[in-house]
């Protein structure tokens, strides 16, 4: 279970690894940030990339900054950065819980936040946030610089509508209002594991109802998304079990559910049911 | 948490009860351990494995250049081909590379050798293997099915091996009874995955012509009298080295093609080769265990009074038989032990082995009684139920309470305590106070249930057990050899081949309790064939009891002699000397003599002996005991979250009777390791396989071992029951912590079901397969 | 094959200068061509932390790092705990505690616990079992392993 060979590209600014990327793109030619997700994809030879543009030497790509609207993510910032609240902003504190659920400590020291993102799985935390909060995602490539909204930006399982070319350079998730809320639940079978759904929901309360609510569901279809359906249960009503159970119904009944060996259809929207539901029960923790 | 109720140097022994620390630990601590994996080599081997589960080998095409073996360069290497002489068994062989056919998804076609094993991997890549499909038979049932395709030629039906038993007047009981109660159960694929998979290294030495192949083995010696059987070479010619194993669990006691091709290639290239199996061969292609159907029936009179069993087992054994156990293995333990801890003289059995195009089943910890255990146990629940009366009162109507007792099967269970540890553990679990607790959280929508399993265990059984079987090999006795060194160290060299289970130290320990040195004086050698006895290495809870009792045996005759040697050095009688703190002394006198000095003088002066005593101090012992039963009984806390179906594990607890314990310490771990993996089978691990044949779960991500985060405290209560039928009073422990989960588990979960009137009957008992029960319940009017 | 790259590895504070594919992994390099073997391969793909080594401070699979990766960096192993006779904390641990039974997973689990306890000494148990739960041991069912790296940590914050 040894890696087929590779040329291995170190370049040392931005530029360079986006002229490198646009050179050895059409021969298979990949980025290799943290390398929690290819590598193991390449031991078992399901990817055999010519070249891997190793983006773990340029300067800049770790920054993380909060300019008050928006919180940026560069390329090269790993899971283990969100441990503690990058910002005082309620967004701070949602990244450090939703950090915890990925995979293992010593994973979230190499794994990157972007390069999750540009791998796709469809069970992801950090996809699910991003379709949740709507993340803006800044491609680069020598031909410029494209910004794809969230919503656009996964393409089914483990694909996304970046170019070959594209670096997925940082993401921009905006700031959450001060009073925003948020829960998160996941569910997997050993710590650690993929999850087999999980929500990420968000909502502000206005007079006691709830308002601006968003709800986002992983792992439950081909891509992580937002489930209008069940957004719509909550706008407007108390927080409480009513409206969360109905928002959970809501939202099992509008997916289209991935199946596999540990979990079929009728599984799933099980789960989904029930990972909403907790989801916005956390909220009130 | 551990409460010992004796031992710990509260027995009046010195050594034996205690919890030293190991003599293994300081290297392995420190990545000072050597294991296969850690050897350089000229040559590196890959296998390229059929991505076919059944099916005709049209051609293999290999890059130019390459070195690719196929079975044709293998003529006259004879195929593994286990034997039973009893129960209908049909031999079947197995080629070291598909020969024709190919079997199973993972049966190694071809091997490529080359200089690194990245290289290797490269070329094997390359390598096109033509195979024209046939239809695979994967499920055991649809492999009996009538008119199934035939996997091998000496096989009709799919069966391979077909146990029978019945007892006179069974038909009369079972007519009479008043109630009978059934179980299908359903236990699903396993594989013992030890963190280090399979490998092997060997090397050719140009000056003796031998090869030494170090390979991750639990038996050294018969590694090397089968893979010299395979080749046609002299034993002599081949010296097997067991260095540090990364565990086996049962896995690393069969033979596997692999090892014999690294040998044969060492040979054939006068070079050194090795090969190291990845993750994913580990899980598609070594062995497998567990895959089978019982149905079980209980007849009981009014009373709950179990009069009579009946099982239909139906163990899928995979493409090919193991060896030395052959695939009898699991049916056939499962025929001979089904009853259990219960009183009960009647019993019918059938237990077929069944072939179908799946990896080859072997031996993993427990052997069947995980699964007998779990069926015996949902059914004495089930009878509970049906009587309407308490789990734990049914079970007291039922265990055998006095000993020695004959079991319907024809086992003689010796001296235990199957009550007693039961009751044990349900005052310790505080039943009532769990009821109270239960009832409590379902008014608030939680489900908790409890679950019991009491069970026995046959522990260091020597050849006749395994000649019951009819085995053509029958591994059973264990020899050791005792020296103390002219410097008065002492070391022994066993047969036994231990790879976790601190046997090194435990031997020290009773080596030292017979002749009065420290352990540390000890030095326990075992795994190389060229220093160790002939043994059978470790498995089947045997080495403390087997190589523990000929360790024993030598170290009396050791210690007799030295009670001469001071004889004759002190010029006492040797009923007034004792043997202790190094020395022998005159009792009552201040007369004494080191060890030291008497081992120098067995050496060094022996004219002084004047003819009496024989020259030297080593001693031999071989020890070939009928078998002890150890018992225990598992109980488990669940908290069932019925939206999900996820079962979290509140509390274990084990009450557990293994005899005499020689280090506590090292007791406990053995239970704590073994329930764990008792909870991934009754949980967590599956090994699954879609209709072609192929298996879905082939990473660590899919096939689910229990980390840290699954796996609650687990209590551990013991009582020691000296065993009768061991001459160090032990019985052994190495697989009872693994027998008891399923069942305890399965039970609890089952109790925690009640309310909403469904039953779960398989295991592992995933989420899904809760989930789906209990959605069919929810719809249901 | 591919051109191998002359790097030097820096491992517990010892310079091994060496070619290697850039597809060699750390773990792979660590073991065969700087000979350390006390670091272990348990699955290759990043879920059994059997091969966890330190790097830089942070305890990381190395068969998920390739070699090249690492040039250059702090690399400490289990053979580079213990100093001189005296073991490490962590190591007395868990010989004092029945933390290892085969000892395979043991390095991983050594690694993997010094490095989480040296940035969080005041890791809740809750945490630390959290942390735990990323590496496999099949032989003591992780109940002295639990009981081990918490007498160390108790040891370490001394």
């Amino acid at each position: 279970m040894k890696p087929a060979p590779f040329v291995r590209h170190v370049p040392r600014s931005l530029d360079e690894a986006l002229k490198i990327l646009a050179e050895v793109a059409g021969d298979d030619g990949r980025i290799l940030a943290g390398g929690q997700s290819l590598v193991p994809i390449m031991a078992f030879r399901l990817a055999k990339p010519a070249h891997l543009v190793d983006i773990n030497e340029v300067e800049g790509l770790d920054k993380i900054a909060d300019d008050g609207q928006t919180l940026t993510i560069g390329a090269r910032v790993r899971h283990a950065a969100f441990h503690k609240p990058v910002t005082a902003n309620p967004l701070g504190a949602l990244l450090a819980y939703v950090a915890r659920h990925i995979a293992h400590y010593p994973i979230r020291m190499r794994g990157t936040f972007c390069g999750s993102l540009a791998h796709a799985d469809p069970s992801s935390e950090w996809c699910l946030t991003a379709a949740t909060l709507d993340a803006v995602m800044i491609a680069k490539s020598v031909k410029g610089i494209r910004e794809i909204k969230a919503a656009s930006f996964f393409d089914g399982i483990m694909s996304t509508h970046l170019k070959e070319d594209e670096l997925l350079a940082e993401v921009r998730l905006p700031l959450l209002p001060a009073d925003a809320k948020f829960g998160f639940y996941e569910f997997s079978r050993r710590a650690g594991d993929f999850a087999m759904s999980a929500s990420l929901v968000t909502y502000r309360l206005d007079g006691g109802k709830m308002t601006d609510a968003r709800v986002g569901l992983g792992g439950a279809e081909a891509s992580p998304r937002r489930i209008a359906e069940a957004e719509a249960q909550l706008n407007g009503k108390a927080p409480g079990d009513a409206a969360f159970r109905a928002a959970g119904e809501a939202a099992s009944a509008a997916i289209e559910p991935l199946e596999d060996h540990q979990t079929d259809a009728a599984y799933r929207r099980d789960l989904v049911k029930v990972v909403v539901r907790r989801a916005l029960e956390h909220s009130l923790k | 948490m551990s409460a010992h109720t004796k031992g710990s140097g509260g027995n009046g022994m010195k050594w034996v009860g205690r919890s030293i620390r190991r003599v293994e630990d300081p290297a392995l601590v420190q990545g000072r351990g050597r294991f296969t994996g850690d050897l350089p080599a000229a040559h590196w081997v890959r296998f390229v494995r059929s991505a076919n589960a059944a099916g005709t080998i049209r051609s293999i095409s290999a890059p130019d250049g390459a070195m690719v073996i196929t079975a044709a360069d293998l003529k006259g290497v004879k195929k593994i081909t286990p034997m039973l002489h009893k129960f209908e068994y049909r031999p079947v062989g197995q080629p070291i590379l598909a020969d024709g056919e190919v079997r199973f998804v993972g049966e190694a076609v071809a091997a490529v050798v080359a200089a690194t094993e990245e290289e290797a991997e490269d070329i094997a890549d390359l390598v096109e293997i033509d195979i024209e499909d046939a239809a695979p038979l994967v499920d055991s049932r649809a492999a009996i099915a009538d008119g199934a395709r035939q996997i091998h030629a000496e096989a009709p039906g799919n069966v391979i091996l077909k146990g029978e038993a019945k007892t006179p007047g069974f038909d009369d009981v079972w007519a009479s009874a008043a109630k009978i109660v059934r179980i299908d159960a359903r236990s699903n694929r396993q594989n013992a995955t030890p963190m280090e998979a399979r490998a092997a290294h060997a090397a050719y030495d140009s000056v003796t012509g031998r090869v030494t192949l170090h390979c991750t083995t639990q038996m050294p010696h018969l590694m090397r009298t089968a893979i010299a059987d395979c080749i046609g070479m002299p034993e002599s010619e081949l010296r097997v080295i067991a260095p540090d194993v990364g565990g086996g669990f049962g896995q690393k006691m069969s033979l596997c093609t692999e090892y014999v091709l690294v040998t044969w290639l060492a040979r054939h290239l006068k070079s050194s080769v090795g090969w190291t199996e990845d993750r994913r061969e580990n899980l598609i292609a070594s062995f497998h265990s567990r895959d089978q159907y019982i149905t079980l029936e209980g007849a009981f009179d009014k009373d709950a009074k179990l009069l009579a069993l009946r099982a239909d087992v139906l163990s899928n054994v995979g493409a090919y038989s193991c060896f030395p156990t052959t695939s009898g293995v699991e049916p056939l333990m499962a025929m001979a032990e089904m009853p259990g801890p219960y009183d009960v003289q009647q019993y019918q059995c059938l237990a077929r082995g069944v072939l179908t195009n799946t990896c080859t089943m072997a031996a993993y910890r427990g052997v069947s009684r995980p699964v007998i255990t779990f069926t015996l146990e949902r059914l004495m629940d089930k009878a509970a139920k049906a009587f309407a009366i308490d789990p734990i009162d049914i079970r007291r109507n039922n265990l055998i309470t006095t000993f020695p007792y004959k079991s319907a099967t024809g086992l003689d269970y010796d001296e235990a305590s199957y009550r007693q540890t039961m009751e044990m553990a349900v005052e310790a679990i505080d039943v009532p106070a769990f009821r109270t607790r239960q009832q409590a959280a379902r008014a608030k929508g939680e489900y908790l249930g409890i679950g019991f399993a009491t069970f026995s265990e046959r522990t260091g059984y020597g050849s006749p057990a395994f000649a019951a079987r009819g085995m053509a090999i029958t591994p059973g006795w264990e020899t050791v050899h005792v020296t103390v060194d002219p410097s008065g160290f002492v070391e022994a060299r066993i047969g036994s081949s231990p790879h976790g289970q601190g046997l090194r130290t435990t031997l020290a320990q009773i080596i030292a309790e017979e002749i009065g040195v420290t352990p540390d004086m000890i030095k326990v050698v075992h795994g190389d064939t060229d220093t160790a006895p002939y043994g059978w290495g470790t498995f089947a809870s045997r080495s403390l009891v087997i190589s523990g009792g000929a360790t024993l045996i030598a170290s009396r005759k050791i210690r007799a002699k030295l009670l001469k040697i001071a004889g004759h050095m002190l010029e006492a009688a040797e009923t007034d000397i004792v043997l202790e703190d190094g020395k022998a002394k005159v009792a009552g006198t201040d007369r004494e003599v080191t060890i030291a000095a008497m081992a120098r003088e067995a050496y060094t002066q022996t004219h002084r002996f004047k003819g009496e005593i024989e020259p030297g101090l080593s001693e031999s012992g071989t020890y070939d005991p009928p078998g002890t039963f150890s018992n225990a009984c598992h109980v488990a806390i669940v908290r069932l979250d019925p939206e999900t179906g996820h079962v979290k594990l509140e509390r274990y607890l084990v009450a557990e009777d293994a005899g005499r314990i020689i280090n506590p310490m090292i007791a406990d771990g053995q239970v704590h390791g073994g329930v764990v993996q008792g909870i991934g089978n009754a949980l967590l691990e599956e090994i699954i396989y879609d209709e072609s044949g192929a298996i879905l779960t082939a990473n660590l991500a899919d096939y689910m071992p229990p980390t840290a985060h699954e796996v609650p405290p687990i209590e551990l209560h013991h009582m020691e029951t000296p065993s009768t039928q061991s001459v160090t009073k032990a019985k052994g422990l190495g697989e009872g912590g693994t027998i008891g989960p399923p069942a305890a588990i399965v039970n609890a979960i089952n109790d925690a079901l009640t309310p909403f009137n469904v039953e779960i009957d398989t295991i592992p008992a995933t989420p899904q397969r809760i989930r789906a029960l209990l959605r069919n319940a929810e719809r249901a009017p | 094959m591919s051109e191998k790259a002359a790097i030097t590895l820096t491992i517990n504070g010892k310079d091994y200068a060496i070619a290697v594919e850039p597809r060699r992994t750390l773990a792979d390099a660590i073991r065969e061509d700087c000979g350390q073997t006390g670091t272990h391969i348990g699955c290759e793909h990043g879920v059994c932390g059997a091969c966890t080594v330190i790097v830089d401070d942070a305890p990381v699979r190395s068969c998920l790092m390739f070699a090249v990766q690492a040039a250059g960096k702090k690399i400490r192993t289990v053979e580079g705990l213990a100093s001189g006779d005296t073991l490490h904390p962590m190591q007395q641990a868990f010989m004092d505690n029945h933390g290892l039974q085969c000892g395979f997973c043991t390095p991983g689990f050594l690694m993997l616990a010094v490095g989480v306890l040296e940035r969080e000494p005041d890791i809740s148990d809750e945490d630390l079992i959290d942390v735990l739960s990323s590496n496999l041991c099949r032989c003591t069912g992780y109940q002295n392993i639990i009981k081990s790296v918490r007498a160390a940590a108790a040891e370490m914050r001394k």
